[in-house]
């Protein structure tokens, strides 16, 4: 844990530059709509001008200091690398305008984010329901803390209006609440004590699959990854997820709501780049278990579940383009799981009951 | 420990597997648990325990010149030596046995119960049961006239057919030997008679001496006494040990039969438990049950013995003989039993020196499944002679 | 005791005496076969396609009895023409009848179903028998009533499907195109056709082409049972007919039963479809015995595990992993009792393992099990005879095995055991889950928190603790890893035929 918070400065620092505590949603939706503005009226910089004054606390009549800008990286095993490839590509708002620079996540990164999420599966399986729980409420609190920023990042990227990130936001909260409430039922809703015909107790238990590779929803950047992820890492999974493409700030930042959540490194790694490049390196990756395709469609879709079957992996596509907005219902909770049977003898206590088997 | 590999055929014949010693894990711990009690007899550092057998407080008044002497130990092959050292390395080496796990030793019973047992073989089978059969009457009412009614049908078993095979032994109480021992002189049989306050061994071990005694004098050639039960689940194995020691001792060269009484003994752990403290204690045979006792001789307790004796004999070289008791009515049961000797123990075993049957009614139902394969058609109870 | 001597001398040669050891009266079983009469076997089959049986277009072809060599049977394989009718029946079952038929009403055809396997067991018992030479002890205690009570479990589900924990409005699929394998015949169908018909789903069904016949005698339960015509449709034949029947468009759910090669080119052949697929794959189970083990139920386990039908089990326990302080315990005890194992006519009440199911697999058999001792293993082979005709393989050991070796990585499908030793319960359980397979595993020992933390800790889909090869309908069975997906039986396995991922007030999709 001291390890990965101290690995995690950078995203401490980059908390700071927002208000660390909730705003009320009317002003932060105020103060978001200035932010909206700056980006429509002018340029990223003035956007960002307005958020540091913001955050800042406002230099009336002064000239305001010139704000620092993220580097939007990767998020692997608890920490914040850029590709080792050393690529990054440009990412740009709705009508084009420069956003920032985002890492392109390569072959090798998803190859360590692998190593991360399998080394870190063992541990997080392993941990109580309670505390899987806790922790995933715990991004929730999280990302309540930065709901402005998010809102603001939604609008920046998204184009979203105002009302529709902020219920974005809302939305994604409410859902790590959600499953963080789900940890603990799941063995109970699905594991089953079996009456077999026989002097055994036979017991059925869910269990997470493994490590899941994950396609977030190209178009739904935040609510759309939350509601990927959260599932994949609530039964005890852990999940080496490909941001949307075009899309990609909010799942970084994210991912410094992962990195101060508890969340122990690796049980969820973020990739940004393109599925198309990664997908398949991960699609036949023998260390991975499950392939979750929301966010890939059409030939790549089916090209990744072929590669998928070379070792049996689990492939989960929704059926139809889901509606992230509605209550989820259980099929990616049961998507990575397993349902291990146990059986042990129930032998009479005693010869003397005439066991009769 | 490289005793099995490179030696595929090491126990493929019947008297090779009596050579091979195959030394169980449980054994290979006792070598630690013997240099501890060296290590006691050498008096370093802790008290000396009292060593089993040497308890003279408990042995009986001396009632007759054969008896005073203190009963020899029974010799165990070196690595089994130390396990009776004292109460703790005893309870130490029992409790170390591996246990058993009954739904596992029942559906293997339950198993070997579908063999099919046919034509010559079914035949074979019903004479060999006849021919282990301890034909027994433990009744209050027993009078001198019911036991020599059941010495003659020991003798002829089916009168209408003399290539009947005798049954193994009769088996009476003491005070109905002599009688038995009248009827049978000359015939080969066997007369069996419990003893050691049957049967439920609650009395002095002077009584039990004394009882024995009675049994043997009478003319007994095999003697089955209960153990103690009371005291074995009291987990007093040494006190029980002693007691089968002593009476070992006062049999001499007749054959003890040692009676668990299983049905009480609530376990199959204990079941092994007793199985091995009897052996070790000098038993030529272990005995199920009394037969005043439910369940008696069921094919699990039979399995988990016979697991026993086979261990023993791989362990030791010595083959204990096994009796189940009770409960056993038909010609059906019997041939189970059978095939569980042969299967589990082994062929040895298929030899009424070495199983038997305690039973009464058995005798009869096997008298008629043996006509029945001679002569093709069922018989009734009316054509078979009653004891 | 000197007279005893005399009375010897009338006892006939074979009967022992009392009073010495030594006369031991020689055991042997006469042989006690059942009778092929009762299988009632028919000089050909035919396909089963839309309630009635007819003749398929791929032209007849013989199945054989694996303990003779002998034809069994013609029996009239189909076409792909005949799966195209096959799936047509099924969607015209699944849409007029089917599908509005009330879930208790299904549940009374699979009452009947179950009912009518119980009546016709015996003669079941020996038609599996003869056509797949597993012994008639197995099929008789295991095989048959086990398929009895698939059906009679899964009826009860058909109008409680609400309840399964899928929400409150779980759908049928449609179609359900399925293969099986050879190893259980008449259990794997009804492993399939029950929960696929108590879920609403109608069935095309292919059977293994070595073990078409009980499967064709259900079928005639399922007439006689009147179960509506199409609802069950199985059509004969080969790997290209069942390649056909699970890239047919005109199905909606694929279950397949088989080997991990066979289910991954499905899968892949599948991908894209949107088609629901649940794969029984292939296993290397380990079966791990402690020092602490009830060591005699422990070999009658390790005997079960791996000598049950042949070794002819996904799940079977083919790799023994023994703790090294009791492994020269463990080892002498499995071979004497390996050593009682009857091999031989498989319609033998007293045969323990029958034939192997066909020559090709023999060979595989035997092939691999050179590979053993190539790699330095060191066989052990059961003393006892093997009859001259027919496929067998006599129960077989190897020891010094390690991990890498092919016997010990491979599934075999056959009665030879690999046996590894380890010295901790870290190493053991490192060994165990170090395969791409994790369909079972066993645990021998009698401390009970081991236990539990073994069965928490190993990644295969079914954990036997202080038992082996445990089958029952309300118990989910099924794999990790490349064992493959899906469950079959209990709450979980109704899943693979319910649509359960729509119609749940979710997110659409969900």
């Amino acid at each position: 844990m001291a390890q990965r918070r101290t690995s995690t400065a950078t995203a401490k620092d980059a908390a700071t530059a927002t208000p660390a505590a909730a705003p009320t949603k009317a002003t932060s939706v105020k103060k978001t709509a200035e932010a909206v503005t700056a980006v429509r009226t002018s340029s990223r910089r003035a956007a960002a001008r307005a958020v540091s004054s913001d955050a800042g606390g406002g230099a009336n009549g002064v000239i305001p200091a010139v704000p620092v800008l993220k580097t939007y990286k990767l998020y692997i095993g608890g920490k914040f690398p850029r590709s080792e490839s050393g690529r990054t590509y440009p990412v740009r708002g709705p009508k084009g305008e420069f956003l920032a620079n985002a890492a392109q996540a390569s072959r090798k990164d998803a190859r360590d984010a692998v190593v991360a999420a399998r080394k870190a599966f063992g541990g997080w399986a392993a941990a109580t329901a309670y505390n899987r729980g806790q922790v995933i409420y715990r991004i929730a609190e999280m990302l309540q803390g930065r709901r402005a920023q998010f809102v603001e990042l939604l609008v920046t990227a998204e184009g979203y209006p105002a009302k529709t990130a902020a219920a974005a936001v809302d939305a994604s909260i409410d859902r790590l609440v959600h499953y963080a409430g789900w940890t603990d039922k799941i063995a109970q809703v699905f594991g089953s004590s079996n009456p077999v015909a026989g002097p055994f107790f036979s017991f059925s238990t869910p269990e997470p699959t493994g490590v899941v590779a994950a396609f977030a929803p190209q178009d739904d950047s935040l609510l759309g990854l939350v509601s990927v992820i959260a599932p994949i890492i609530t039964s005890g999974n852990a999940a080496v997820v490909v941001t949307s493409e075009t899309r990609p700030l909010p799942a970084v930042t994210l991912a410094e709501v992962l990195a101060t959540s508890d969340l122990p490194g690796g049980i969820v790694n973020i990739l940004t780049g393109s599925a198309a490049e990664l997908g398949t390196h991960l699609a036949t990756h023998a260390d991975i278990n499950a392939l979750d395709l929301t966010g890939v469609d059409g030939e790549l879709r089916t090209a990744l579940a072929r590669d998928a079957a070379g070792t049996v992996k689990r492939v989960y596509t929704p059926h139809r383009t889901p509606d992230f907005t509605r209550q989820p219902g259980t099929a990616r909770l049961r998507a990575f799981l397993e349902t291990k049977t146990v059986w042990h003898p129930t032998g009479a206590v005693s010869l003397a009951g005439g066991s009769g088997y | 420990m490289t005793l099995f590999r490179g030696d595929l055929a090491h126990r493929a014949g019947p008297d090779s597997a009596i050579g091979a010693i195959a030394m169980p894990c449980w054994c290979a711990q006792l070598h630690h648990i013997c240099r501890v009690a060296a290590l006691y007899d050498r008096g370093m550092g802790s008290p000396a325990p009292v060593a089993l057998g040497d308890a003279t407080s408990t042995r009986p008044p001396a009632t007759s010149a054969a008896s005073v002497a203190v009963p020899p130990r029974p010799v165990l092959p070196p690595h089994l030596a130390g396990v009776t050292a004292d109460e703790s390395a005893l309870r130490r080496f029992l409790h170390g046995l591996p246990g058993v796990d009954p739904v596992g030793v029942e559906s293997r019973a339950a198993a070997l119960a579908t063999r099919s047992i046919k034509k010559g073989s079914k035949l074979a089978a019903l004479d060999l049961a006849i021919s282990m059969v301890d034909l027994t009457t433990l009744e209050g009412a027993d009078t001198p006239g019911k036991v020599k009614s059941l010495c003659a049908k020991a003798r002829r078993p089916d009168p209408d057919d003399p290539s009947t095979p005798q049954v193994a032994a009769v088996c009476v109480y003491p005070d109905r030997v002599s009688i038995a021992a009248a009827e049978l002189a000359g015939t080969g049989i066997g007369i069996a008679s419990v003893a050691t306050a049957f049967p439920s061994g609650r009395s002095s071990l002077s009584i039990k001496l004394a009882d024995t005694r009675l049994a043997i004098e009478s003319g007994a050639t095999e003697v089955d006494m209960v153990i103690d039960r009371g005291t074995f689940l009291a987990g007093e194995y040494g006190r029980v040990f002693d007691e089968i020691a002593a009476i070992k001792a006062e049999c001499g060269q007749t054959r003890l039969k040692v009676i668990l009484e299983t049905g009480e003994l609530a376990t199959y752990d204990n079941v092994r438990r007793a199985s091995w403290l009897a052996m070790l204690a000098g038993a030529d045979f272990i005995k199920t049950s009394t037969g005043k006792v439910s369940p008696a001789a069921t094919l699990p307790v039979i399995h988990v013995m016979l697991q026993a004796v086979r261990d023993w004999r791989a362990a030791t070289g010595r083959q204990v003989a096994v009796k189940p008791a009770g409960g056993i009515r038909t010609a059906k049961d019997a041939i189970r039993f059978l095939v569980a000797v042969h299967e589990v123990a082994g062929a040895e075993w298929l030899d009424p020196f070495y199983f038997r049957f305690g039973a009464s009614s058995l005798l009869n139902d096997l008298i008629m499944q043996r006509r029945k394969q001679l002569s093709g058609h069922y018989w009734g109870p009316d054509y078979v002679t009653v004891a | 005791m000197a007279d005893s001597t005399r009375a010897l001398a009338r006892r006939g040669a074979t009967q022992g005496s009392s009073v010495t050891p030594g006369s031991v009266t020689p055991w042997e079983y006469a042989p006690a076969p059942e009778s092929a009469l009762i299988g009632r076997i028919k000089p050909r089959y035919r396909m089963f396609v839309g309630g009635r049986f007819v003749d398929g277009r791929g032209g007849d072809q013989a199945t054989i009895n694996p303990a003779t060599e002998s034809e069994l049977a013609q029996v009239s394989w189909a076409s792909a023409d005949d799966v195209d009718d096959a799936v047509r029946a099924a969607r015209r079952a699944y849409d007029t009848v089917w599908s509005k038929m009330s879930g208790l009403d299904r549940g009374k055809y699979l009452f009947r179903i179950a009912r009518g396997i119980a009546e016709r067991a015996r003669e079941l018992a020996v038609v599996e028998t003869l056509d797949n030479g597993k012994p008639i002890k197995e099929s008789r205690d295991a095989d048959i009533p086990t398929a009895a009570a698939h059906f009679f479990y899964h009826a009860g589900w058909a109008d409680k499907l609400e309840h399964a924990g899928f929400g409150p409005h779980p759908k049928a699929l449609g179609v359900a195109g399925q293969v099986i394998p050879w190893n259980f015949p008449l259990l794997m169908a009804a492993w399939k056709i029950a929960p696929a018909l108590a879920a609403g789903n109608t069935v095309v069904i292919k059977p293994a082409e070595s073990t078409p016949l009980s499967i064709l005698v259900l079928a005639e339960i399922m007439q006689d049972a009147g179960l509506p015509d199409g609802v069950v449709n199985i059509v004969t034949g080969a790997g290209d007919i069942g390649s056909y029947l699970v890239n047919h468009p005109g199905i909606d759910k694929v279950a397949f039963t088989g080997s991990t090669a066979v289910g991954k080119k499905i899968q892949q052949s599948l991908a894209g479809t949107g088609k629901k697929v649940t794969l029984e794959l292939g296993g290397k189970a380990a079966n791990i015995v402690f020092d602490d083990a009830p060591i005699d139920q422990a070999v009658e386990g390790i005997v079960n595990g791996i000598f049950f039908n042949q070794g002819h089990v996904c799940c079977a326990g083919s790799r023994l992993l023994v703790q090294e302080s009791v492994e020269d315990e463990v080892i002498s005890k499995l071979r004497d009792r390996i050593a009682t194992l009857r091999l031989g006519d498989p319609m033998d009440k007293n045969t323990d393992i029958g034939a192997i199911n066909s020559a090709e697999q023999l060979s595989k058999i035997t092939e691999l099990s050179a590979a053993g001792d190539a790699e330095g293993a060191h066989r052990w082979t059961s003393p006892c005879p093997v009859p001259d005709k027919g496929f067998f393989f006599p129960p077989t050991v190897f020891t010094d095995v390690s991990q890498s070796m092919r016997i010990a990585r491979e599934e075999i499908f056959g009665p030879v055991l690999s046996v590894l030793t380890f010295r901790t319960p870290d190493e053991a359980l490192a060994k165990a889950n170090n395969t791409p397979y994790g369909l079972s595993a066993g645990i021998w020992t009698e401390k009970g928190s081991r236990i539990l933390g073994m069965a928490g800790a190993l990644r295969a889909g079914v954990v036997w603790a202080n038992t082996f090869n445990r089958f029952d309908p309300t118990a989910a069975f099924g794999g990790y890893k490349e064992s493959g997906f899906g469950r079959e039986g209990g709450p979980s396995g109704l899943a693979a035929y319910l649509d359960t991922d729509s119609d749940t007030a979710d997110e659409g999709a969900a």
